[in-house]
C-alpha cells in the first residue's frame, strides 16, 4: 500500500520532468551504441586482421613449398620436369598441390563441403531407415535386434559423439570428485592422508590414464564383442579432468567461514544439517569453479583420448584427416580446430552462468 | 551458587613465541534474573569472553559454571546475538532465523514456527524484508535481524556482544525497550556487552568495566540503583545516573591513561567495525 502511494505521487510529480528523460535516455542510448559499435567495431578489425595474416602466411608457406618442389624436379630430373611440375601447380591438379597450411578460403570451403557431406549421409540414413522398416518391425516381433545403419558418420554426428564423451566423462568426474572431496574436506586426517595421492596423480598425463583405463576395461569387457572406444574414453577423460573439483571442493568445505561454523554449533545443528546447510552453501562457489575447470580440462584432453581409444569423435576424426592426407584434409583439421575451440569457449560460457547462478555473493564481484 | 560463574579465567591464543595471553584471571558471577553490562576497549578480549561463556570456546585454565555445571559446549539455553551478526548470507531473513526456531523447537508444527519467524521479524520491524537476503540489508538491519534470530529462540540467558553498534540512536532505542522487555517479562538473565556507557546504565543492573589487554582483566564493579522501569528521558536529571555515568567514564578514563602512558599505544575508545560477513 505505502509503496503504491509513494510510487503514484513520484509519477505525478515527476511528470514535467518526462520529456526531460526521454531525451536523456535517447542520448544514453546513442552513447551506447557508439561504445557497442566501437567495441563490435574492434572485433571486427582484429578478426579480419587475424583472416588477412592467417592468407598471407599460407600464402607464403605454398610458396615455399612450390618452389621446392620445382626447384628439386629441376635438380633431379631437369628442365623439362620442373616445366612439367610448374604447369601442374598452376593448374590446380591435386596429384602435385604443396599441402601446407591452408588458407582461409580453403577451410572455409571444407567447412561447407563437411556440412554438405552432412546432408547427404543424412539422407541416407532416413532413406535406409524407410528401406528397413518393415524387416525391423518384423525382426523386432521375432525377439531380433533390428539392423542398424552403420554407415559413415557425418562431421556433425563427430561433433556430437565428442560432446557427448565429455558430458559422460564430466558426469563421472562430478559424481567421484565431489562427494570425495566433501569428505576430505571435512576431515583434516583424510586431508592429510588422501594429500599424497592426490598429489601423485593430478598432473598424470591424459595419455597415461588412457592407457590405465585401457588396461582395466578391456578386462573388463573380455569376450565381448561390443565396441568400448567410447566407454574407455569417458572414463579417461572423467579421471583426468576430476581432480580440479577435488581439489577445490576439498578446499571450499575445509574453509568455510568461521563465523558460520560458530553459526552451526550455537544453533546445535546435527552433522547433517550443518553440512548441507551451512558448509556445502558456502562452498558452492568454488565447487562450481572448480567443476568449470574440470569441464574446460575434459574438452582439451578429450581429442587425445578420442586419439587413442579410436572413438568416432573429433580427435579420431583429426588424426585420420592427418593420416588420410587427402588434398582437403588440412583444411578439415583446421575446421576441427575452430569447432573444438568454439564449442570450448560455449562450454565455458554455460559453466560460468550456471556458476554466476548458484553463487550467493556475485554481486560482490568474486 | 550464582547462575553463572566465571573463576580465575585465563585465556592464552597460539602456542610459543606466539601465544598471547587476551584474558587474565577474570571473575565475575551473574544471579539469575540480572541484566549485566561489560564495557570495554576494542581488542581488550570482549567477544573472546562471550564466546567463553557462550561455550565456543575453552579457557585456558580456570572455570565457567552455568549453573552450577561445566559449561562444555554451547547450549540452547544461552542465546548468542553476535557482534558481526554471522548471517548465512545464502538464506533469506526469514529462513535465517527459521533455521535457529527449528533446532530451538523441534517439536512445533512448520506453521507454529513459520508464525514465530514472522513474530520475531516484525519485532524488530523487518516485515517488508523477510524474503531478502542479507546482502541486501544494511547494517543495521543485519544486526536487527541478528536480535530477532537470538531472542527466536527463547533462551534463558541473552549474551550480547556489541548488538546496537550500528543502529541510529532511534532504531537503537525501541531495541533496547525490546530487548528490557523480553529480559523483564520473562525473567531472563542477560548479559551485554557495550561500547556505550549510556546504554549500560539505561538497560543494566551492574556495569563492569574490562581493563585494555593484553591481559585484561575485569575492573570494579558498579552499580546501577535506578528505578525500572527506567525512563529515558528522565534519567539525565536523576542524580544517581549522574553520579554512577562519572564515575564509570572517570574510571575508563583513568585506565585508558594509565595504559598509553605505559605502552605508548593510543586506546581509541571502543568503537566496533563489523565484520561483513559477505566480503
Ligand atoms: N582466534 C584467535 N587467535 C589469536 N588471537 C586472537 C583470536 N581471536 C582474538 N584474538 C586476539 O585477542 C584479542 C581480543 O580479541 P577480541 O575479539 O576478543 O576483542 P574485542 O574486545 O571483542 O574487540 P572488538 O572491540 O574489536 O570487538 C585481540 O588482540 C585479538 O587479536
Ligand atoms: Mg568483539
Amino acid at each position: 500500500m505505502e509503496q503504491d502511494i509513494t510510487l503514484k505521487k513520484e509519477g505525478q510529480g515527476l511528470a514535467f520532468l518526462k520529456p526531460m528523460l526521454v531525451k536523456l535516455t535517447s542520448k544514453f542510448q546513442q552513447g551506447d551504441l557508439i561504445s557497442w559499435l566501437k567495441k563490435s567495431g574492434i572485433t571486427i578489425l582484429s578478426i579480419a586482421l587475424f583472416l588477412g595474416l592467417w592468407h598471407l602466411g599460407s600464402k607464403a608457406l605454398y610458396n615455399k613449398e612450390a618452389n621446392y618442389k620445382i626447384e628439386k624436379a629441376l635438380t633431379e630430373q631437369g628442365q623439362e620436369a620442373a616445366d612439367a611440375e610448374r604447369a601442374c601447380i598452376a593448374s590446380g591438379d591435386s596429384s602435385c598441390q604443396p599441402n601446407t597450411l591452408p588458407a582461409p578460403s580453403q577451410v572455409w570451403a571444407s567447412l561447407q563441403s563437411l556440412i554438405a557431406d552432412h546432408k547427404v549421409i543424412t539422407a541416407d540414413k532416413a532413406a535406409f531407415a524407410q528401406k528397413m522398416e518393415a524387416t525391423n518391425e518384423k525382426l523386432i516381433a521375432q525377439g531380433k535386434d533390428a539392423i542398424v545403419y552403420t554407415g559413415r558418420a557425418s562431421f556433425i554426428d563427430i561433433v556430437l559423439t565428442s560432446i557427448k564423451t565429455v558430458f559422460a566423462g564430466f558426469l563421472l568426474a562430478l559424481l567421484i570428485a565431489v562427494p570425495i572431496g566433501i569428505i576430505i574436506g571435512l576431515s583434516p586426517s583424510l586431508r592429510s592422508a588422501f594429500n599424497w595421492f592426490i598429489q601423485i596423480f593430478k598432473p598424470v598425463s591424459p595419455v597415461v590414464w588412457y592407457l590405465l583405463v585401457f588396461m582395466i576395461v578391456k578386462t573388463l569387457y573380455i569376450g565381448d564383442s561390443s565396441d568400448n572406444a567410447f566407454v574407455i574414453s569417458f572414463i579417461s577423460v572423467g579421471l583426468c579432468a576430476m581432480w580440479a573439483t577435488l581439489v577445490n571442493t576439498a578446499m571450499g568445505v575445509s574453509s568455510v567461514d568461521k563465523d558460520y561454523i560458530n553459526v552451526a554449533k550455537v544453533l546445535k545443528l546435527g552433522t547433517f544439517q550443518k553440512v548441507f546447510k551451512v558448509i556445502l552453501p558456502s562452498s558452492l562457489p568454488l565447487i562450481f569453479t572448480g567443476l568449470r575447470i574440470t569441464l574446460s580440462v575434459a574438452w582439451m584432453v578429450l581429442i587425445a583420448i578420442e586419439l587413442l581409444a579410436q572413438s568416432q569423435g573429433l580427435g579420431l576424426f583429426v588424426w585420420e584427416e592427418f593420416q588420410n592426407g587427402a588434398n582437403d584434409s588440412n583444411s578439415k583439421i583446421i575446421v576441427a580446430m575452430f569447432v573444438i575451440g568454439i564449442i570450448g569457449f560455449l562450454l565455458d560460457r554455460l559453466m560460468l552462468m550456471v556458476q554466476n547462478m548458484v553463487s550467493f555473493n556475485k554481486n560482490e564481484g568474486v | 551458587m550464582a547462575y553463572l560463574e566465571l573463576n580465575n579465567i585465563y585465556k592464552i591464543y597460539g602456542e610459543g613465541d606466539g601465544a598471547t595471553e587476551v584474558l587474565s584471571d577474570i571473575n565475575l558471577s551473574i544471579e539469575e534474573g540480572e541484566f549485566v553490562a561489560i564495557v570495554g576497549f576494542t581488542g581488550s578480549g570482549k567477544t573472546t569472553l562471550v564466546n567463553l561463556i557462550n561455550g565456543l570456546l575453552k579457557p585456558t585454565s580456570g572455570e565457567i559454571l552455568f549453573k552450577g555445571e561445566p559449561i562444555i559446549d554451547t547450549s540452547h539455553e544461552r542465546g548468542v546475538i553476535f557482534q558481526n551478526y554471522s548471517l548465512l548470507p545464502w538464506l533469506t531473513v526469514g529462513q535465517n532465523i527459521y533455521m535457529a526456531v527449528k533446532e530451538a523447537f523441534p517439536n512445533e508444527s512448520k506453521r507454529v514456527l513459520q508464525q514465530r519467524v514472522k513474530d520475531y521479524v516484525a519485532m524488530v520491524s523487518l516485515s517488508p524484508a523477510i524474503n531478502k537476503r542479507p546482502k541486501e540489508l544494511s547494517g543495521g538491519m543485519r544486526q536487527r535481524v541478528a536480535v530477532a534470530r537470538a531472542l527466536a529462540m527463547n533462551p534463558e540467558m541473552i549474551i550480547m556482544d556489541e548488538p546496537l553498534g550500528a543502529l541510529d540512536a532511534l532504531t537503537r532505542g525501541n531495541l533496547q525497550d525490546e530487548i528490557l522487555n523480553i529480559w523483564s517479562k520473562d525473567k531472563r538473565t542477560a548479559l551485554l556487552i557495550t561500547n556505550d556507557v549510556d546504554e549500560g546504565i539505561y538497560m543494566a543492573d551492574r556495569i563492569i568495566p574490562l581493563k585494555p589487554g593484553p591481559n585484561a582483566t575485569l575492573g570494579p564493579e558498579f552499580k546501577i540503583d535506578i528505578e525500572r522501569p527506567r525512563d529515558k528521558t528522565a534519567l539525565n536529571d536523576n542524580p544517581n545516573y549522574k553520579k554512577t555515568r562519572n564515575a564509570i567514564i572517570e574510571y575508563l578514563m583513568d585506565i585508558g591513561e594509565a595504559r598509553k602512558s605505559v605502552s605508548q599505544t593510543e586506546y581509541i575508545l571502543p568503537e566496533i567495525s563489523p565484520k561483513s560477513f559477505v566480503a
